[in-house]
């Protein structure tokens, strides 16, 4: 058997496992694996210019594929600059191993130079974390991360390395297992057949139906099983943040996105149904809305790979643990099979009423109350120019929301955003890290003036590694969502909401090596954009001037039910 | 209500971190907590005395599942069960209170595992309320110190927490 120095077992382990990519930044406690990194080709260091950026890139990695990224950083503020990132992760349920450095193990606890208790400060971010006190487990557990992270309900591992386990003079003989099993850790693999026949049996006895869907079909990879489904029945599909592209965005059963910036029909659909097939969704509260109003005459189907969701915030009636994609499947056959059928007078009924609510609201926006473009309209010229067939790469704020309602995401995989955590600065470096893997592909980050700021040293980083993606920066001059609830519950006293002092993107762009581009005109933004996405091997900063006034709507009222929403600036529910 | 909770988890290091982490992440009570490792040495039994209404302590025995280095969960209160606590208890131990102390020892079961001139140890083992009880009982003497070991508990009958 092969000899390896702990270091070389590192980066061999990461090849055996597939990884093509690792993102990273080096440091102390890590030399020997970057010098191990450095004697080898077939695992490639992407080197970020802060850790966060490393993490984000791996994470969207994995949003994009769900397969597990692999981030790469030194011990003390290299594990610290990367917690955001992995808090990232877990809130979304995103699979990812993050290799931290240690100082060496018999100095941990006595405060040595760049030392940080990170299996401490990751504990609550992190689904697992590991500890190496033996350099010849370093493939086990590698092995056993790389499993924890990507199955049941998938999240962020982090293997903590203490310097001295990678030691290049000390060698072990390497095996990279082919499995591995834990003892006490058993994802389930199907769902209960006697609770899927009862829901079955409910949604085909269903009158006003809808199907509420998640990042769990997303990353479970049902969104075929869950489109099949609903196709089948011909009932409603609504998505949360997380699940937009699970079922196609331009089918006319899709109601749009639900919860608190969710389309006008979703949300009425949602209070008035009867029952409520849930999906790898997890009623967050951005969904629900005040709890105790929560669709007051809906029975609830959940269905989830982590039963700790079910009846987490909201009861379930008919509870049902399992891979999405399976439990899809069988409830298909199942309907397929029954004798019964959905009531055809009550479910034609149930879309008058849903078209009623879809004419009388409908997404639309006015743009008729200003000379400046709206975001909403960059939005769907960005859906026009690519075709929806963009990786959309989101930060967080106000384009976050409209990137979600205006872009039609016809596939899944594609709309990359922090949901759960709602990552300023995650953007760019997401859409890096899609870019890389999928060289061919149309990658946009649509950020804001405020949220690209927060990791904006990655241009360095795009230069380095000729990375083109194309920046949308939705440039309002101001912190756009905290500037809308300061309007709305503060009476627009705009407390540390402005950017007054922006820089000049283009020529920042341009210092950088890449191409700027300032639009001001709604008339000037389809020739440009298009410019932009044929420009295929620069990286362009769009930077589109919007009305800086413009709100995110429909929004919900704060705690009450799901159909009290403001309409506009003036019109409520 | 009162529920105490069985864990059987890998007897690793890190492993009570998580679990006492998860409470204080979550906002859950931790009214008592007892760990120590089985006659497997592989595997630590740990009880937790908790307090919550159904759907908190749902949430507890689901979130304590997920935790990758927990191999088993039961809430014993679910069951018939056997729950015992020990406690030690210094007391000053002059006058008329040195024989009435004693005397209420004997009524509790307890044992006097240490004397001094002045002073009595009191060791007794039960049911938290019990113990509760004999604290209460001897509500005029002078309590110097009390260390109490936090609840452990067994199913009745032929039930079983093992692997």
């Amino acid at each position: 058997m092969e000899l390896l120095s702990g270091a070389e077992m590192v980066v061999r382990a990461l090849r055996d496992e597939g990884v093509k990519y690792i993102y990273g930044y080096p440091g102390g406690a890590l030399l020997h694996v970057y010098d191990a990194l450095f004697q080898q080709d077939e695992v490639e260091h992407i080197l970020v210019r802060h850790e966060q950026a490393a993490t984000h890139m791996a994470d969207a990695y994995a949003r994009a594929t769900n397969k597990p990224g692999v981030a790469l950083v030194t011990s003390g503020p290299g594990a610290t600059n990367a917690v955001t990132g992995i808090a990232t992760a877990y809130m979304d349920s995103i699979p990812m191993v993050v290799i931290t450095g240690q100082v060496m193990s018999f100095l941990i606890g006595e405060d040595a130079f760049q030392e940080t208790d990170m299996l401490g400060i990751s504990r609550p971010i992190v689904k697992h974390n590991f500890t190496v006190t033996r350099a010849e487990d370093i493939p086990t557990i590698i092995k056993k991360a790389f499993y924890i992270a990507q199955t049941g309900r998938p999240g962020p591992v982090v293997i903590d390395i203490p310097k001295d386990m990678t030691t290049p003079t000390e060698r072990f003989p390497y095996e990279y297992p082919k499995s591995v099993k834990l003892r006490s850790y058993n994802p389930v693999t199907k769902g209960h057949s006697g609770q899927i026949r009862k829901a079955v049996d409910m949604l085909l006895a269903a009158k006003r139906p809808m199907i509420y869907t998640g990042g769990g079909v997303i990353m479970g990879d049902a969104s075929a099983e869950l489109t099949q489904l609903a196709h089948l029945l011909n009932y409603p599909v609504t998505n949360t943040l997380m699940g937009l592209g699970g079922f196609p965005g331009t089918d006319r059963q899709f109601v749009g996105m639900l919860g608190m910036h969710g389309s006008y029909e979703a949300n009425m659909a949602m209070h008035h149904s009867d029952l409520i097939l849930a999906v790898g969704a997890r009623f967050d509260d951005r969904v629900t809305n005040g709890v105790d109003k929560f669709c007051p005459t809906a029975r609830i189907v959940h269905i989830d790979i982590d039963p700790a969701s079910i009846s987490k915030t909201i009861q379930a009636d008919v509870p049902i643990v399992g891979p999405a994609k399976v439990v899809l499947e069988e409830m298909i056959d199942l309907v397929k099979d029954s004798k019964k059928r959905p009531d055809a007078d009550a479910i034609t009924a149930w879309w008058k009423q849903i078209d009623e609510w879809r004419g009388r609201h409908g997404g639309r926006y006015r743009t008729d109350d200003s000379e400046l473009m709206k975001p909403q309209q960059v939005i769907e010229m960005l859906s026009r120019v690519t075709n929806g067939d963009a990786y959309v790469c989101s930060d967080v704020g106000q384009h976050q929301m409209f990137a979600a309602q205006y872009y039609k995401y016809n596939k899944p995989n594609r709309w990359i955003n922090s949901g759960g955590l709602g990552t300023m600065g995650f953007g760019l470096p997401a859409a890096m890290g899609i870019k890389l893997n999928f060289p061919d592909a149309d990658v946009a980050c649509v950020t804001g003036e405020g949220s690209i700021q927060m990791n904006i040293q990655e241009l360095s980083t795009c230069k380095q590694y000729d990375i083109p993606v194309k920046i949308i920066c939705l440039n309002n001059q101001s912190l756009g969502m905290v500037r809308q609830w300061q309007d709305m519950n503060y009476e627009s006293r705009h407390s540390q909401s402005y950017m007054n002092s922006l820089p000049d993107f283009i020529k920042l762009a341009e210092s950088y090596g890449h191409v700027g581009m300032k639009v001001t005109r709604y008339s000037d933004l389809e020739g440009a954009m298009r410019e932009a996405f044929a420009l295929k091997d620069r990286l362009v900063f769009m930077d589109i001037y919007v009305d800086p006034f413009e709100h995110v709507y429909p929004m919900q009222v704060p705690r009450g039910s799901m159909r009290d929403m403001w309409l506009s600036k003036t019109e409520r529910t | 209500m009162r529920h105490i909770i069985s864990v059987l988890m890998e007897n690793e290091p890190g492993a009570l971190s998580r679990v006492v982490g998860l409470f204080s992440q979550r906002n859950f009570n931790i009214e008592s907590l007892t760990v120590a490792p089985t006659d497997d040495e592989t595997l630590s039994r740990m009880t937790v005395m908790t307090t919550g209404d159904d759907r908190v302590i749902e949430q507890i025995t689901k979130q304590l599942n997920k935790l990758i280095d927990v191999v088993k969960v039961v809430d014993l209160s679910e069951g018939e069960h056997i729950e015992r606590e020990l406690m030690m208890i210094k007391f000053k131990a002059n006058g008329q209170m040195r024989a009435e102390i004693k005397r209420t020892a004997d009524i509790f079961r307890g044992q006097i595992i240490d004397i001094t001139p002045n002073t009595y140890t009191v060791q007794l083992v039960g049911s938290s309320d019990k113990l509760d009880a004999f604290i209460a009982s001897l509500g005029n003497a002078s309590i110097m110190e009390v260390v109490r070991s936090g609840v452990s508990g067994i199913a009745r009958g032929e039930k079983v927490l093992t692997i």
